[in-house]
């Protein structure tokens, strides 16, 4: 490994050092030790790849649909395939791509922006991949045996409950939920401790790079609003499988309780995987600005309301189930309001190219790109906020431009520029920048061609999760157009995946800071060691590389026999004391398969949840048994 | 021009005039209301989309003016080292997006007045004399309706179309039966949830007459695609017309090939599912077929009502409609067209 | 890498062939499937002039099928069977969860059964209506015992119960 750090001239025995590091930070061999790896990047590149397949995915199914949808009265797909195939590509998208996407990328790059070596609970991280794992598998398994779910991404009872969705569907759906919220439930743990509790010294609460503070805000979002949506699809599954009463109107239970309670997590949902791309924008805008973002104390402050009003907004999806019409005028008061939120996010980073000197690269279209899409989506929403607007377009059209526009523009865009910013730290190659002008342009055209004219479908009254229509209503020009917007976006993603692939063996070669960006992780080399950093760089500021570079200071002084990180205090991020982390284990994945035994046996039989609960036991035993020494190995690497 | 291109061309040519032609079309549209309750909601849609469609386009342009300024801040600043701009310089910016997010509140404030405001309006309907109610029961996959009165001698059953008086206000009381489903008709009024154990009020009036596209808008199941109801809105007078009909009894059928239909009606399956008042035939699963003659469509709407589309839904529910409730019973070539004949005579 | 992507391939192909009977959805009955048999009400196996009836196929092709028990659930409210059987537990009719059948509890018996009817009460549902659907409902009425996998059949209908023990056998689930 290249060591790039400058030779610290105070600093006795740095060979060793860094010998050291490498050997305790390695990756045990073969198959045993692919499975047992703890290291945040192996991990985050995991997520990363598995939702980026997911997204490709997600992606063919939207093809298939809009391929049945292009002419009236269409053949292409039956009613049946149809409804399995629009629910899983929003179930698809909604929990196996996007939130493990941002995950992954937190995962990858808080630790690197912390300025520390890992995150706070390395088992634990590498444990709520394979849990994702399981959801994917399990999923797809049903899904290429039929039993792919077909009521909806939201599922709502009755229509989910046993009478009407027989079979297994909606419980594969409803189990493979409980597998990605516990895999969430993991990341934001290991990510609020992290950036709690782990920076490194001198960054303070009021130096943290905006993206750390968006997954800051996102990791609370989601530890509040994942146990929702835990209790909603066990209502549903307790309902299907042992004959409970929770949602059955007739027995007492209520189908709008399991839509508030869904909605409960579904609204913030969608600012979870929002908010951590406002983060990239934030890193990506004062990398080519060159300058830190205009205003951080608006930014932070403005991220930390949008995380909090997002609690309050769910009854905006439930507008037409008969409420009360005072409820539903707060309702729309706190709608309207978080656009407030995220205005004045869009203007801090206006005023930031402003009066910056902005450098075109790809990753500054796509953020040209994300505000365009965006602010039309948001426009769309305080549309939809209005309940007697609402009225006429939920359900319908308006409402897929809608969340299209605000999730693909202010997420899926935010992503690619991400991708091209970061992937020079990440492989330590560069991607190529013409082929990612292409890129974005196909990607807008493409998006823009799809999504728009659905604002006008909507509007001529086209409802969604029709498998078709017939050709009297005039929908039939306007939906072939999106079709083929559809395809123009599948040429976008085959555009990105050439260059990744066609960069990594041909890219230039990318130092450490290739952007000359502000933040930590350009500090470490590009792949970063295992480590992160020989010796952790200090924060005396909140654009810690654009520090002179004979002013930076460094961490030195912990140990590197062993995975040694430094714990510091919240606020003012002084050093607290040394923390050993542990190693490479196998426990976590052990763990995980019996935790999967247990959930995807119980969709079958309840009592895999008592024989799964005893194989877990023994899984934690393994993880928790109590280890003397054994992170300490001496210099041939053999544990003291 | 490549031929693509030419095709490309046409495509949106063609969907550009789609998107105009829809501004003049009446058929299930937001934007052409034909009553107060959908035209408050246009007017808010109009409201909305002019300042919204104003507040974007502005957005877009300071996004935009920030590229014509490539190489420099507000004023001359090099940037390199230090990153820093000058005070002036982000005293500026501060006044700026300050002015910008206040003025974002006030517009904000400005649209849930307008909205909240809208809303009072559409609940004035309900406080009008003289008015009608309608029960509408949503159950997979079509509308079982059911003409409320008073006097029970004027309450009738009818399915997947409803006549309503103009100038009238109309009481839509929402039922269902098994999933939810959702009523709705852009050109009287926004949706309705029909959810099961509860009953959802929807009011609506027609100040024009016309036949009104609707369609059910929240996700029932495999047919939820094909569950369309038809709102015809009459003068008075030719609403108390149909009306009156509708309260009859079916004829009884005049020549043979059409008693041969009324038998094999009788002798199958159908009046296990299918009431046809006046005959001994009285199931509750199925609409009610008294007057399907004078209906303009089959099977919710999904096809029209003509003979020929009728004997291929009677021969196989399950082509027109698939996954539908509808039993495929195999009737006779024999007795296909006396049977066509019998229900095209319920008028 | 290659090893891990064939045991990937491999998994995904042992999963992929797990596809089962029980979500299949048979939307549209067979054309072999539609006859409506003709007056079966004869007991006797005497007939002059030789039997007209053809004989009922004995397997039922619904067996297993999520969907087909569910659509024979909806059948047994549409067509009123709960009108003397309730919800399986019998009110003027004999219960319909049980270990004696009194006429037999295989699917070809219970067919049989409401094809031809029996004495006492049931009546005979042969000549009216199709075939495919006395096997959803043979189907249903099987599932009410047990014998269909619990993973195709449902635990509640969506009504209002009057027995909670209405859809599964707590006992050892044999008929005879």
């Amino acid at each position: 490994m290249i060591q790039t750090q400058d030779v610290l001239p105070n600093v006795p025995n740095q060979e060793e050092d860094i010998s050291n590091l490498e050997r305790v930070w390695r990756r045990g061999r073969g198959l045993f030790g692919w499975l047992s790896v703890t290291t945040h990047q192996a991990i985050g590149m995991r997520y990363i790849v598995t939702a980026f397949v997911m997204l490709l995915v997600g992606g063919i199914e939207a093809l298939l649909m809009r391929i049945q949808l292009a002419k009236p009265n269409n053949t292409f797909l039956n009613p049946d395939l149809y409804n399995q195939i629009f629910t899983t590509h929003g179930t698809t998208m909604m929990f196996l791509f996007a939130v493990p996407m941002m995950e992954g990328m937190a995962i990858y790059l808080v630790p690197l922006m912390c300025g520390t070596r890992n995150v706070a609970f390395p088992r634990l991280n590498a444990f709520g991949y394979w849990m994702f794992l399981g959801g994917v598998l399990f999923l797809y398994w049903g899904v290429f045996t039929g039993a792919a779910p077909d009521m909806g991404w939201f599922a709502y009872p009755p229509l989910s409950g046993p009478q009407f969705t027989p079979g297994k569907r909606t419980d594969v759906w409803a189990q493979m939920i409980t597998f990605t919220e516990f895999s969430a439930l993991c990341v934001a743990t290991e990510i609020v401790v992290t950036i709690l509790k782990m920076r490194t010294p001198g960054m303070t609460l009021n130096r943290i790079p905006l993206y750390v503070w968006s997954l800051l805000i996102q990791s609370f979002m989601v530890i509040f609003a994942m146990p929702a949506i835990v209790v909603a699809s066990s209502y549903l599954l307790s309902d299907r499988t042992i004959g409970t009463h929770f949602v059955n109107p007739a027995e007492g239970g209520d189908p709008l309780l399991y839509q508030h309670i869904f909605w409960f997590f579904g609204h913030p949902e969608v600012y979870i995987i929002f908010i951590p791309a406002l983060g990239f924008v934030s890193a990506i805008v004062s990398a080519n600005a060159r300058r830190e973002v205009f205003g951080y104390p608006a930014m932070v402050l403005s991220q930390i309301a949008n995380g909090f009003i997002a609690f309050g907004l769910w009854v905006h999806h439930m507008f037409a189930t008969g409420l009360p019409q005072i409820g539903e005028a707060f309702f729309t008061a706190s709608s309207m309001m978080i656009a407030i939120t995220s205005g004045v996010q869009i203007f801090c980073w206006i005023a930031t190219l402003w009066t910056g000197r902005p450098r075109m690269t790809t990753s500054l279209y796509f953020v040209y790109g994300f505000i365009a899409i965006f602010v039309l989506g948001g426009m769309t929403g305080v549309m939809l906020a209005s309940v007697p607007l609402d009225l006429q377009v939920h359900d319908t059209y308006f409402v897929i431009a809608h969340f299209h526009y605000v999730l693909i523009g202010g997420a899926v865009f935010p992503l690619f520029g991400a991708f091209y910013h970061w992937f020079p730290k990440m492989t330590g190659r560069l991607m190529s920048e013409r082929l990612g002008r292409w890129n974005f342009w196909v990607l807008f055209i493409g998006f823009n061609l799809t999504f728009f004219p659905m604002h006008i479908l909507g509007l001529k009254g086209m409802p969604r999760r029709v498998y078709t229509y017939p050709p009297e209503v005039g929908w039939g020009s306007i939906s072939q157009l999106a079709t083929l917007g559809a395809f123009i976006i599948a040429i976008g993603g085959i555009m990105f995946l050439a260059n990744v692939f066609m960069s990594r063996k041909t890219g230039s070669v990318a130092g450490n800071n290739p952007w000359e960006a502000d933040s930590l992780e350009w500090a470490a080399s590009s792949p970063p060691a295992p480590y992160n950093f020989e010796y952790l760089p200090v924060a005396t500021t909140r654009t810690p590389m654009w520090v002179p570079r004979e002013e930076r200071a460094f961490v030195t002084g912990l140990r590197t026999d062993r995975r040694e990180v430094l714990v510091t205090t919240l606020m003012d991020a002084e050093p607290h004391h040394r923390y050993v982390l542990p190693g490479s284990s196998i426990w976590p994945f052990i763990t995980a398969i019996t935790v999967t035994i247990g959930f995807i046996g119980s969709v079958f039989n309840p009592w895999y949840i008592i024989s799964g609960s005893i194989l877990t036991f023994f899984g934690l035993l393994g993880w928790f048994w109590p280890r003397r020494s054994t992170e300490i190995r001496d210099e041939a690497g053999v544990r003291a | 021009m490549t031929s693509y291109g030419r095709a490309a061309k046409l495509l949106c040519f063609a969907a550009f005039t789609d998107a105009l032609a829809f501004c003049a079309t009446d058929a299930q549209s937001v934007v052409n209301p034909v009553g107060p309750q959908s035209g408050k909601i246009a007017g808010l849609w109009w409201f909305f989309f002019w300042l919204l469609g104003a507040i974007f386009l502005l957005v877009m342009v300071a996004a935009l003016w920030t590229l014509t300024r490539p190489n420099r801040g507000l004023a001359q600043e090099p940037l390199e080292g230090t990153h820093q701009v000058s005070q002036e310089t982000e005293s500026r910016a501060t006044r700026v997006v300050t002015g910008a997010s206040i003025a974002t509140v006030v517009i904000l404030f400005v649209l849930i007045v307008a909205s909240v405001s809208t809303g009072k309006g559409l609940a004035e309907l309900p406080y009008k004399k003289n008015t009608l109610t309608i029960e509408v029961m949503g159950t997979q996959w079509w509308w079982n309706i059911t003409y409320q009165n008073s006097d029970s001698s004027l309450v009738f059953t009818t399915a997947n179309e409803i006549h309503i008086p103009t100038g009238r206000p109309v009481q839509i009381r929402g039922l269902s039966n098994d999933v939810i489903h959702s009523f709705w008709v852009p050109n009287l009024h926004g949706k309705a949830d029909f959810i099961p154990s509860r009953v959802n009020t929807e009011w609506i009036q027609a100040d024009k007459p016309g036949v009104y596209r609707g369609q059910c808008a929240e996700f029932c199941g495999l047919q939820h695609a094909h569950m369309i109801i038809y709102v015809i809105a009459e003068t008075p007078e030719n609403f108390r017309k149909w009306y009156e009909h509708q309260l009859q009894p079916a004829g009884q059928p005049s020549d043979p090939t059409t008693q041969r239909g009324q038998q094999v009606f009788m002798n199958n399956a159908c009046v296990y599912c299918h009431q046809i008042r006046g005959t001994d035939a009285a199931g509750q699963n199925g609409p009610d077929l008294t007057h399907f003659g004078s209906r303009l469509g089959i099977a919710a709407n999904t096809v029209p009502n003509t003979p020929g589309n009728l004997g291929g839904w009677i021969a196989d529910p399950q082509s027109t409609k698939p996954g539908n409730h509808m039993a495929t019973v195999a009737v006779n070539s024999a007795d296909m067209q006396p049977l066509i004949n019998y229900l095209e005579s319920l008028k | 890498m290659f090893f891990r992507s064939l045991s990937a391939l491999t998994i995904g192909a042992g999963l992929f062939l797990t596809g089962c009977q029980r979500e299949k959805r048979d939307i549209r009955p067979s054309p072999t499937r539609l006859a409506v048999y003709g007056d079966a009400a004869k007991e006797s196996a005497l007939r002059p002039g030789g039997p007209i009836n053809p004989q009922p196929v004995v397997t039922n092709p619904y067996n297993s099928s999520g969907y087909d028990i569910s659509e024979g659930q909806r059948l047994f409210s549409w067509y009123n069977c709960n009108g003397c059987h309730a919800n399986g537990g019998g009110a003027i009719g004999p219960p319909l969860i049980k270990q004696q059948w009194i006429y037999g509890g295989e699917p070809a018996n219970i067919f049989d059964t409401i094809i031809k009817g029996r004495p006492n009460g049931m009546p005979a549902w042969g000549g009216r209506i199709p075939e495919y659907q006395v096997w959803q409902i043979v189907a249903y009425v099987r599932s009410m015992n047990g014998q269909q996998p619990t993973s195709a059949t449902p635990t509640r209908p969506d009504t209002i119960e009057t027995n909670p023990q209405t859809l599964r056998n707590r006992t050892s689930g044999e008929t005879k």
